[in-house]
């Protein structure tokens, strides 16, 4: 399977003021595939996953260096567009944060701010984004409700229906099942995968069976030492580095052997 | 034995949580009683001129002249005080949801964290020396700038109640805009809104029952101030639709006019009688707002 290069990471670093916390990650991300960053706790995985849609940009005092392109472009240049950017990269986000709106307002939110259309094409962006996200059958009748009172399964599920309503190519995903239920969590899974036939996806997990279960790449962040910033340690295909990793860190990591 | 006296100092401490529930109770007893008979005394006192004076004439009376004829007609009193108050409101709510919008929202972190005690502080200010700045300052101003013979109006009042109410709208506005989770500023900026867009649909929306009640309780300000327009409205009961003319409110009639009356006479229990309505009206305004407080407690 050899894909075409969505994303391309090279020799990236990011600070907090003076405090580096990711060092020299090179690694290229590839089109409707799921990747996985997996690692400890504190060693970066939001930080970097942040950094593909430029959220760390309201972080005061913090830095980027070297270099991130999606599709060629070189995100951290002046002359980008961030709000383009963010159309194509979309985020969902660890605990479910719709709007306190409607349904129905929720998913319109995102068209509405980049265009001007008329109300039969959003209630088809609307329609469309929560079939895509298998939510539609669950709400189909109560648009207009407001979206509070969805499970939280559901809320989340509703999440990712916003970030698809904007046509996203990207989507960033940081622990998205992590404050859900396992049935909850397996609809997000398998929605997740279905996603992959149109869309580059890039999770993070705390949880090794779901890396191995969802994914095709998986990369391995790790701070070995306190005070120095984090690196990535292998980057491979999810079956290798589940089966037969190519490093002695990531098999601890993986077998549990990890404090 | 070791183990009876914990036993004993549990108790005690059962006791102590007893005492301090029971505090509180007490309390909140005691506010009421006096609430109760606060409305008793005013009702008590008003009784002789609700019974003698006609309510009607009291109510849709046009003519507030309480020495020289004994009219007690409660419209011009009305008017003033609507004026005032509608004017403080037109000035103060667009204003103070501004301040609070940049201050929570906009501002660097510095300057906000200058402000928000200066407003607070500004908050404290007893309003006769608001009052006094408001005749050294607002009304000449007005005088000036609409060339008026004198800058005692409703206008001048308006401004300076505006002034009064907006420490309380900014700060609990702010309040309300700063409990705003930020999961949704962040879910609104990653998908492509800019700050602005952030702010105006999706912070503000989300604070709007916090910012409801902000304006209201300034607007519990603005009925019940008394000194301040008393000192800068020009105190003249007659109907006038205009900014630019004296009026007088309630309150100011009830602070001016109090020294002059008899004792126990119709005057004396006409003033008791307005103050009913004020008390009434106040009480009311800060109950919705109060609830309105309550309801965004318990959503955050
Ligand atoms: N806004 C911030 N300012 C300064 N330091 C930060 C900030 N956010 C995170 N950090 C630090 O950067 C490091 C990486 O944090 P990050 O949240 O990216 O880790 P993570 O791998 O996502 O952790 P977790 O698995 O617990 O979510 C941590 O040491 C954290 O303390
Ligand atoms: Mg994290």
């Amino acid at each position: 399977m050899s894909n075409n290069i969505k994303i391309k990471v090279k020799n990236y670093g990011f600070y907090y003021g003076k405090i580096k916390v990711l060092s020299d990650i090179t690694m290229d991300i590839e089109q409707n595939t799921i990747t996985a960053i997996i690692g400890p706790s504190g060693c970066g995985k939001s930080t970097f996953i942040r950094t593909f849609n430029r959220m760390n940009d309201l972080i005061a005092n913090s830095k980027v260096t070297g270099e991130v392109s999606v599709d060629g472009i070189n995100i951290y240049k002046n002359n980008v567009d961030v709000v383009e950017l963010r159309k194509k990269v979309g985020m969902v986000f660890q605990r479910p944060n719709p709007f306190p709106k409607t349904i129905y307002d929720n998913i319109a939110y995102g068209p509405r701010l980049h265009a001007r259309y008329s109300k039969q094409k959003l209630e088809h962006i609307v329609e469309d984004s929560l079939k895509k996200a298998a939510l539609w059958d669950e709400v189909k009748n109560k648009l207009h409700t407001n979206a509070l009172e969805l499970s939280g399964g559901q809320q989340q599920r509703l999440c990712i229906a916003r970030v698809l309503a904007v046509n996203s190519e990207i989507i960033l995903m940081d622990e998205p099942a992590s404050s859900l239920d396992p049935i909850s969590t397996q609809k997000i899974e398998d929605l997740i995968d279905e996603l992959k036939e149109n869309y580059t996806i890039i999770i993070v997990t705390h949880n090794m069976q779901q890396a191995a279960r969802i994914s095709q790449k998986t990369a391995f962040l790790l701070t070995e030492k306190i005070d120095e910033p984090a690196r990535l340690i292998e980057y491979d295909d999810t079956n290798k580095i589940f089966t037969n990793p190519g490093d002695k860190r990531t098999e601890n990591y993986i077998t549990g052997r990890f404090g | 034995m070791l183990w009876m006296e914990k036993f004993k100092k549990s108790k005690f401490r059962i006791f102590k949580t007893f005492l301090i529930s029971k505090f509180v109770f007490i309390n909140g007893i005691i506010s009421i009683v006096v609430l109760g008979l606060i409305l008793a005394f005013l009702i008590y006192n008003s009784l002789k001129f609700f019974s003698s004076y006609p309510f009607f004439d009291f109510i849709s009376g046009t003519r507030w002249s309480p020495t020289v004829n004994e009219k007690f007609g409660f419209v011009p009193l009305m008017v003033g005080s609507l004026e005032v108050a509608f004017g403080a409101i037109l000035i103060a709510v667009p204003l103070g949801i501004g301040v609070a919008i940049y201050i929570g929202e906009l501002a660097p972190r510095l300057v906000r964290e200058t402000l928000k005690p200066i407003i607070e502080v500004l908050a404290t200010i007893p309003s006769v020396v608001l009052g006094f700045i408001g005749l050294k300052t607002v009304v000449p101003f007005v005088k000036n700038i609409f060339s008026l013979s004198i800058g005692l109006t409703a206008l001048s009042g308006s401004i300076i109640l505006a002034f009064m109410s907006l420490p309380t709208i900014i700060s609990i506005s702010e309040d309300a805009i700063n409990a705003v989770p930020n999961g949704l500023r962040n879910a609104s900026l990653a998908l492509g809104a800019n700050k602005w867009e952030t702010t105006y649909k999706i912070v503000v929306p989300t604070a709007s029952s916090g910012i409801l009640a902000a304006v209201m309780l300034g607007l519990g300000r603005i009925i019940g101030e008394t000194m301040a327009v008393l000192m800068i409205t020009g105190n003249s009961p007659r109907i006038v639709f205009s900014w630019l003319q004296p009026v007088r409110t309630i309150t100011a009639t009830i602070a001016a006019e109090m020294g002059e009356t008899v004792q126990g006479g119709l005057h004396y229990s006409a003033l008791f009688g307005i103050g009913l309505v004020l008390f009434l009206v106040t009480f009311l305004t800060n109950f919705t707002a109060d609830r309105f407080v309550n309801r965004i407690r318990n959503i955050i």
